[in-house]
């Protein structure tokens, strides 16, 4: 236990769960590193593809599950894309080795993270909780506003492809739209949160589609919460490229429970990266893409680094940023 | 053919042009008549379902647990049944409604998406509800489709799966075929719920009879999303003109229509321009008036709006889409203003 984070001024890091969220992180991880290596990917399927995709890629590959990532001390963080149930066996093990845990799973034995909003809060637990994809894509925009004015009520409607929902989603439905309402309050600053989902089986499939409606307390001030709101979407911009509002925020007053008042609706469109998985699978991306920024942040915080530009210098560091230059509102 | 159960959705449908503003008095009188007409089911429940109330559907003024237990108080006979719609309701508004006087869970999904109810069906059959699985959208797909949706619901315990023609974008014949599929491939109830948009609502009532429906929707003075549903006195006295008559009061029925519902109604739900698009355009019923709004604010021919949406193939509870339509219209309008109304281009599948 008593290696140093890094020889190469990296933190090794592995990945547990060898499906479809696993595999689209792997190639995240090997195409924008940043001060992670990761040295490990893990299933408990021998025939798994994915696994297979591990190793003609060089990447360490067990069908072991958990026991290949505890018998190495190198490995620093874990991220966990396997079940919630298996979730809840896997933290304990993983804490009681001393290695810092980015859940993907609903078991949320950690708190909420949700990178832009109240990652720097967390940095110093051992578990973190990616909440659901819907709620990376939404809280932030809920935290914008609430960031620029007092809010009552935050509601988030999400519209994902029916081919991207698996059959995890589907079976345990509720679990979205209650852990989601709960980030909207937890992390967005509502109130009160409310979250719905629709899966939508166009042909061709759509990208994932965000509304989020947002009642203010008091009067409000549309070109702060506008230009908050705008800050945001480029912040979630610097490590979920797809993400976009489609239209500018829309200001209009309803009938409400709170009587007459000012709603605020943001319409997000969330366009995969393509890194493994289809592009209209943005709900899956923003997944992978947000739990890539904490491990990241994580990897920065064990090497000692500065965090205040670490955004601006992942980037340049990274080398995917073509055409930015490096700089990041 | 035998007589089939009428289930009145008045309470439930009849909250989108109501606005999701039904009063308890309101209720209570509504399925106090219904319940003396000798209607065996009144669904009781939010437009979109329990916990419907929302910015996306409209809030609704009164707290619908307490309308499902004042309509349970004043019924002598009837059964109360409740609307939910997975990702929108969960397990904890199931079992609130339960508490509330609920005894027939309809739950709802996407007519390609039944294994999202899985969960619901399994924990009503333990509340011991009577369950049916309400297939929407159902013009969507073909009927081979919707036998493969329906055995799922099947198999999660549903007593009956609905063919809901949410749309109503359906003619006789496609109501017909689809039920008839359903029939010969489950073992359990079919049923069916029509909407008027293309003035056949009785018709495909009908339709779906002579098809071996079990359960038929309808709503007093046709009160439900776009030109409403199939008016349930309507549906009585033709029922009585069959000899299907399940043991409906049609005068009573007639009189709630003319005497309690007709009042209270903001409008008189037809086949009016926007509906008849609706059918044709095979879009969500309730995106009528979510789409007149819309129009009315950026200046668009609603039924430009529902016409696009159509064609990107929304599908239940999807009113956001509306937004990011009439914007997106409202910005091509600026760029090139249309110099006459377009014309209705839509081509809709139903096959």
């Amino acid at each position: 236990m008593e290696t140093q984070p890094s020889s190469n001024g990296k933190v090794k890091v592995a990945i547990i769960g060898s499906g479809n969220i696993g595999s689209d992180l792997m190639y995240k991880l090997l195409k924008q590193p940043g001060h992670m290596e990761l040295v490990l990917l893990t299933g408990i399927e021998p025939a798994s593809e994915g696994l297979a995709r591990a190793r003609s890629l060089g990447i360490g590959a067990s069908h072991e599950g958990i026991k290949a990532v505890l018998e190495n001390p190198d490995i620093k963080i874990v991220f966990d894309a396997t079940s919630a149930k298996a979730h809840v066996r896997h933290a304990k093990a993983l804490s009681e080795a001393g290695k810092i845990a980015i859940d993907l799973t609903p078991a949320a034995r950690g708190p909420y993270v949700v990178p832009p909003a109240n990652l720097k809060e967390h940095l110093d637990k051992t578990n973190v909780n990616m909440v659901t994809c819907g709620g990376q894509a939404t809280t932030p925009m809920v935290y914008a506003v609430s960031r620029a004015t007092p809010i009552f009520y935050a509601e988030m409607v999400s519209t994902v492809a029916s081919l991207s929902a698996g059959p995890g989603t589907r079976q345990n439905i509720d679990e979205f739209t209650e852990t989601t309402a709960r980030a909207l309050e937890v992390i967005g600053g509502a109130q009160q949160g409310k979250a719905i989902i629709i899966l939508n089986p166009a042909d061709p499939p759509i990208m994932m589609r965000n509304t989020v409606y947002v009642i203010p307390e008091g009067d409000c001030d549309e070109a702060a919460i506008t230009a908050s709101i705008e800050q945001m979407e480029a912040e979630v911009q610097t490590y979920v490229p797809g993400y976009h509002l489609k239209n500018p925020p829309v200001f209009d007053i309803r009938d409400t429970p709170w009587g007459k008042r000012t709603v605020v609706t943001m319409l997000l469109e969330v366009e995969g990266a393509g890194d493994y998985l289809p592009r209209h699978a943005g709900n899956l991306d923003i997944m992978t893409a947000s739990a890539r920024r904490v491990g990241e942040m994580f990897a920065q915080r064990l090497l000692g680094l500065q965090q205040e530009d670490s955004l601006s210098e992942e980037l340049s560091s990274s080398g995917v940023v073509s055409g930015r230059k490096g700089g990041v509102a | 053919m035998k007589p089939p159960r009428i289930t009145d959705t008045s309470l439930r449908d009849g909250s989108h042009p109501m606005r999701h503003q039904f009063t308890t008095a309101q209720v209570r009188a509504v399925a106090h008549a219904l319940d003396e007409a000798g209607v065996p089911v009144i669904e009781v429940t939010h437009g979109d379902g329990l916990a419907g109330s929302s910015i996306q559907y409209g809030f609704s003024r009164t707290p619908e647990m307490e309308l499902i237990s004042e309509a349970r108080a004043v019924c002598k006979r009837a059964k109360i049944a409740v609307l939910m719609l997975p990702g929108i309701g969960t397990v904890k508004e199931i079992k609130e409604a339960v508490n509330n006087g609920a005894q027939i869970l309809r739950i709802a999904t996407q007519c390609t998406e039944a294994d999202v109810s899985e969960e619901h069906f399994e924990i009503a059959k333990k509340l011991g509800m009577e369950t049916v699985g309400f297939l929407m959208m159902a013009h969507m797909r073909p009927p081979e489709a919707l036998v493969q949706q329906a055995k799922l619901m099947q198999s999660y315990g549903a007593d009956c799966v609905y063919v809901v023609d949410s749309a109503g974008a359906m003619l006789p014949s496609d109501a017909h075929a689809r039920v008839k599929a359903l029939k010969e491939a489950l073992s359990i109830q079919v049923g069916f719920h029509a909407h008027n948009n293309l003035g056949v609502a009785i018709g495909n009532s009908i339709a779906a009879l002579e098809a071996g429906a079990d359960q038929i929707d309808g709503c007093l003075r046709g009160l439900g999303a776009g030109a409403g549903n199939a008016p349930t006195e309507l549906l009585a006295t033709v029922l009585e003109k069959m000899n299907l008559n399940p043991g409906l009061d049609v005068y009573k029925l007639m009189d709630a229509a003319e005497y309690v519902i007709a009042p209270i109604m903001p409008y008189q739900p037809i086949p009016s321009r926007d509906a008849i698009t609706i059918g044709y355009a095979g879009v969500y019923s309730t995106f009528l008036l979510h789409a007149q709004r819309a129009g009315e604010r950026y200046g668009i021919d609603p039924r430009t709006i529902l016409t696009e949406l159509g064609r990107r193939q929304a599908v239940a509870g999807q009113e956001d889409w509306i937004l990011d339509v009439a914007l997106e219209l409202a910005r091509e309008h600026q760029a090139h203003p249309p110099t006459h109304h377009e014309p209705v281009t839509a081509a809709i599948d139903v096959k």
